[in-house]
């Protein structure tokens, strides 16, 4: 089952320079399992021992996983993963 | 309406139904028009109500200096307001951000100091910040982390919407401050069982991403999860066909980010028709189109004018 994940600019050097790689995973947790495997110290990235990053968001098919159910949130083949720094973007 | 001065005409704008793009009577689509403001924006409400608020509390006395990180509308309703209150107006804004708004903001008096484009607004508020460190006399009244921006939609968009579609079950604007969306969704979850409180974040180009690394990211102070039932990321590619969509079927000519809010609030829609359930979608027109003519999206095709926005903050 493949998942397409989005890597933002920040985090290609742990992807050979990839903004879009692929993976695997019944739950978003798994998946960042399976990338760490393939693009070591990317997990960490992503982590840490209280689950998702602070600053880091993650987008099931463009909806916020921490809405859908955090890590634990089920993957379906040929979703599409985005991954993005939380920034203050432009509203304001 | 008769109003006594141009401050006191904030507000109280327009909700209208768009029944082209709603998909069927059950369901239906309202557009909430904060363009209706006098200046433009949707950001009229809260600065007033930092500026009033910052009054009260003595922070502002005659004379003083404002000083406040924005790409552009919440300064330039600081800015008209800063003029009849007889304040100067100092915007730490991203050089990334259009003419229009620079234009806008120098013709009311306002001072601006450039951020670099890299980071966004992040940048905008750490020079901001920095500056207001140095010149302890200034006023920062930082929308990100000051509750009376959430106030102002909580004691005056949140009653409005309500007053005018008691039906409402959804509640959708774009997501920066996150002041309209936290108050709002405060106002309307304490009063209508059930409603969704919906975040558009807009996704910009990968320049705007561009921090050093993701601890350095930016949370606003006022964002509260819990207020919120979901929230999408909307690409600018989405915004931007559904802005000229909105002109196009219903004849509203807006701004870019309300097309990343009509996005999402047709997704939400068409999840209510497939589930059989009514729906009354309310999202935000946060401003028109005007102050973004130059960066040409209004024009060509959709794959240009994408190519055009790349690297610009355009909510």
């Amino acid at each position: 089952m493949a998942i397409k994940v989005r890597i933002p600019t920040i985090l290609r050097s742990y992807t050979g320079g990839e903004k879009l790689v692929s993976g695997e995973g019944a739950t978003l947790e798994e998946l960042i399992g399976d990338l760490e495997s393939r693009h070591p110290g990317l997990k960490g990235r992503l982590m840490d021992e209280n689950g998702l990053r602070r600053f880091v968001n993650v987008y099931l098919n463009d909806e916020d996983v921490r809405f859908l159910g955090g890590l634990g949130t089920p993957l379906s083949d040929g979703d599409t993963v985005t991954v993005l720094p939380a920034v203050a973007g432009g509203a304001g | 309406m008769r109003f006594d001065s141009l401050l006191d005409s904030v507000g109280r704008t327009p909700l209208v139904g768009l029944p082209r793009l709603s998909p069927s009577p059950e369901v239906r689509v309202w557009a909430k028009l904060e363009d209706r403001n006098p200046t433009g924006s949707v950001k009229d409400r809260p600065a007033l109500w930092m500026v009033e608020q910052a009054e009260k509390e003595g922070l502002l006395t005659p004379g003083c200096t404002i000083l406040e990180p924005t790409s552009g509308n919440t300064g330039i309703s600081l800015a008209m307001a800063a003029r009849l209150k007889g304040y100067k107006l100092i915007c730490v804004m991203p050089e990334n951000t259009s003419e229009e708004r620079r234009q806008l903001l120098r013709m009311w008096g306002a001072e601006i100091v450039s951020s670099p484009a890299a980071g966004g607004s992040n940048e905008a508020v750490r020079v901001a910040k920095e500056l207001a460190e140095r010149n302890p006399d200034w006023v920062m009244l930082y929308q990100y982390g000051n509750p009376a921006n959430w106030r102002a939609h909580y004691e005056t968009t949140g009653p409005e919407i309500l007053e005018d579609l008691p039906s409402v079950t959804h509640f959708v604007a774009g997501l920066g401050t996150t002041g309209t969306l936290m108050g709002v969704g405060r106002f309307l979850r304490e009063r209508v069982p059930g409603v969704q409180i919906v975040a558009a974040e807009p996704r910009y180009g990968e320049l705007v991403y561009g921090l050093r690394n993701v601890d350095e990211g930016f949370i606003p102070e006022l964002y509260d999860e819990s207020v919120l039932t979901t929230r999408f990321s909307v690409t600018s590619a989405d915004a931007l066909r559904r802005t000229r969509e909105l002109l196009a079927t219903e004849g509203i000519f807006a701004g870019i980010s309300t097309g990343c809010a009509l996005h999402a609030a047709l997704g939400l829609a068409a999840k209510a028709v497939k589930a059989g359930q009514r729906a009354d979608i309310v999202f935000i027109v946060a401003d028109g189109g005007w102050k973004y003519l130059s960066t040409g999206a209004y024009e060509g095709t959709l794959d240009e004018a994408e190519d055009r926005l790349e690297g610009q903050l355009w909510a």
